[in-house]
């Protein structure tokens, strides 16, 4: 038999194994980097020259720190302060905006692949209507809307007061201070609602990327569709689209800013309000991102150890 | 007379306009062992389908075991635990290990214990010979092992009959053997086999009845030694000629 020219057969001696080459290094720094580096700084620092006088702020952290941690002035002890309270909203509205939201999605995502024509109009309307509208926009529309129509309906205050006080306590340490129950709810509602559409669009490109296949092998076998989707389908859609969920709950968590618009009292309403006392406006808006990234990094540090430990290796 | 365990009558199935099976019957008495063959787009794999209702079909009765097949009936899930199916793709469900995806099933349909379930996965894989990989995931295997561990699945289910749709097409030359051995194994066991393939030694080896299709007709059925040897149809005799 000849290969390329050349006789190959059994008496030629088999070419012995070698080392492969070092792998070219894309990680380490070279000289051109550096040149890089060196002309950044020296732009920065021209431009500082250049500037002082105009650019000169006077940091002042102190006035901040106090709306973190108060003291109480009559009991003496400590206790949150407004942009702690916002924080911790901004948690609960986090937590359970992504719980809420992934509820509306499966529903939602498991419709719009729904045989019953009615079942896709409801829900791709529901999807084009929250993509096609302004975040803020609909911010508005809908709280409104709830506020005036729905809340009255709900009562929820009021079914919370009735509530014993252990019970209060505790729904206190889920949702938050009970007197702005109505106003966290909105909240969450509106933000569930929100984020709940993009979530709707990941559920479906999930189902749809788990093969017919897969479900047609487990029929075949005689399960029930219920165990056809929880047991085989939704596991391996949920594999395949882990990392866009991560990205939307990140998302969500940034957009819960967006209901400070409407009084919501999470981190960055919080932030206003404290601005506006202290008037230093950096010092404020610069912690206020540097939480949010804390929060949000440290989610998506989670979801990066999920990916791995479920990912796709298999 | 014996009933046969599957019995089809006149079976009519449209893909949109296309008339995809036309008037197909078909008996099959228990323990025996049919091959379908065709040429590609001649409804073989459709009608195979149609029988466990993966395709629903629109005229015609189906029996199966004494029991109407039909998309509404309250039973089909049993109906299809009875009809074990083996796929062209494997389909093995690719995030769980060998061993669960023989497990799941048997636990979920047929009620069993983790225990007992694993058990009887087990003394499956070794028949299919390879209990060695039950930890893997079908991802590790070759198609020929995955195939394999799909045969073992399917007759977790304790099936009447197993139904093979082109099992070894989607596999590399040197595999289609062990998939072959496994199946002829299951045949000399006395399992009642339709089977779907373009592997005509094997089909004359194992099969009682040769069935051959053609744009959605059963063309001609009869046994392998005069099928191969004295084929009536003339599309028979065209197909036979183009892959013998």
């Amino acid at each position: 038999m000849y290969i390329e020219g050349r006789r190959v057969g059994v008496e030629n001696a088999l070419i012995p194994a070698r080392a492969a080459p070092p792998p070219a290094s894309r990680l380490a720094w070279n000289r051109l980097d550096l040149l890089w580096v060196v002309v950044g700084v020296a732009l920065l620092g021209a431009g500082m020259l250049k500037s002082q006088g105009a650019f000169s702020y006077r940091w002042d952290w102190s006035s901040v720190w106090p709306y973190f941690v108060k003291t109480d002035s009559l009991t003496g002890q400590w206790a949150p302060n407004l942009l702690l309270q916002g924080l911790m909203t901004t948690l609960r509205l986090a937590l359970w905006g992504m719980l809420m939201a992934t509820l509306v999605g499966l529903i939602m995502g498991w419709m719009r692949n729904h045989a019953r024509l009615l079942f896709r109009m409801v829900a791709s309307g529901y999807v084009m209507t929250v993509r096609n509208i302004p975040p803020v926009v609909f911010v508005f529309i809908f709280v409104y809307f709830i506020s005036n129509q729905f809340m009255p309906l709900l009562a929820l205050d009021q079914r919370v007061n009735a509530l014993p006080v252990e019970v209060q306590s505790f729904l206190s340490v889920l949702f938050g201070p009970m007197e702005l129950i109505n106003n966290f709810f909105l909240g969450l509602v509106c933000l569930s609602v929100f984020s709940g559409a993009y979530v709707t669009e990941i559920v479906r490109a999930g189902l749809n990327s788990v093969p017919r296949g897969q479900a047609e092998a487990a029929r075949s076998l005689g399960m029930t569709n219920l165990d056809i989707m929880i047991r085989v389908v939704w596991p391996q859609a949920l594999r395949n689209v882990l990392p866009s969920l991560t990205g939307q709950f990140i998302q969500l968590i940034k957009d819960s800013s967006l209901v400070s618009l409407v009084s919501i009292q999470e981190l960055s309403f919080m932030a206003q309000d404290v601005q506006v006392s202290t008037q230093r406006v950096f010092e404020v808006f610069v912690l206020t991102a540097v939480i949010y990234f804390f929060i949000c990094f440290s989610l998506s540090q989670v979801f990066a150890h999920l990916e791995r430990r479920h990912g796709r290796e298999h | 007379m014996t009933t046969p365990l599957i019995d089809v009558q006149n079976l009519n199935k449209w893909f949109g306009q296309q008339h995809v099976l036309r008037d197909i019957h078909l008996k099959i008495n228990a323990g025996q062992k049919v091959v379908i063959c065709g040429p590609s787009g001649s409804g073989k794999s459709t009608l195979i389908r149609c029988l466990n209702q993966l395709e629903h079909h629109q005229e015609g009765l189906i029996y199966f075991d004494g029991r109407l097949v039909d998309k509404n009936q309250p039973y089909l899930q049993e109906i299809r635990r009875d009809m074990g199916m083996v796929f062209q793709q494997f389909n093995l469900f690719g995030h769980m290990t060998v061993l669960q995806n023989c497990v799941l099933p048997q636990m979920r349909v047929l009620g069993l214990s983790e225990k007992l379930a694993r058990e009887r996965a087990m003394q499956l894989l070794e028949r299919v010979r390879i209990p060695e990989q039950a930890n893997k995931y079908p991802a590790q295997l070759s198609g020929g092992q995955q195939q394999r561990v799909a045969i073992a699945r399917s007759l977790c289910m304790q099936p009447k009959v197993m139904l093979f749709d082109e099992p070894t097409s989607a596999l590399d030359p040197e595999m289609i053997k062990e998939v072959l051995d496994v199946m002829t194994e299951l045949a000399q066991s006395g399992m009642t086999m339709l089977c779907v393939t373009h592997e005509m030694a094997f089909a004359r080896r194992i099969a009682a009845t040769m069935v051959s299709m053609d744009q959605g007709c059963l063309v001609e059925q009869a046994n392998p030694e005069d099928f191969f040897e004295r084929p009536q149809s003339s599309r028979t005799q065209t197909f036979l000629a183009q892959i013998l």
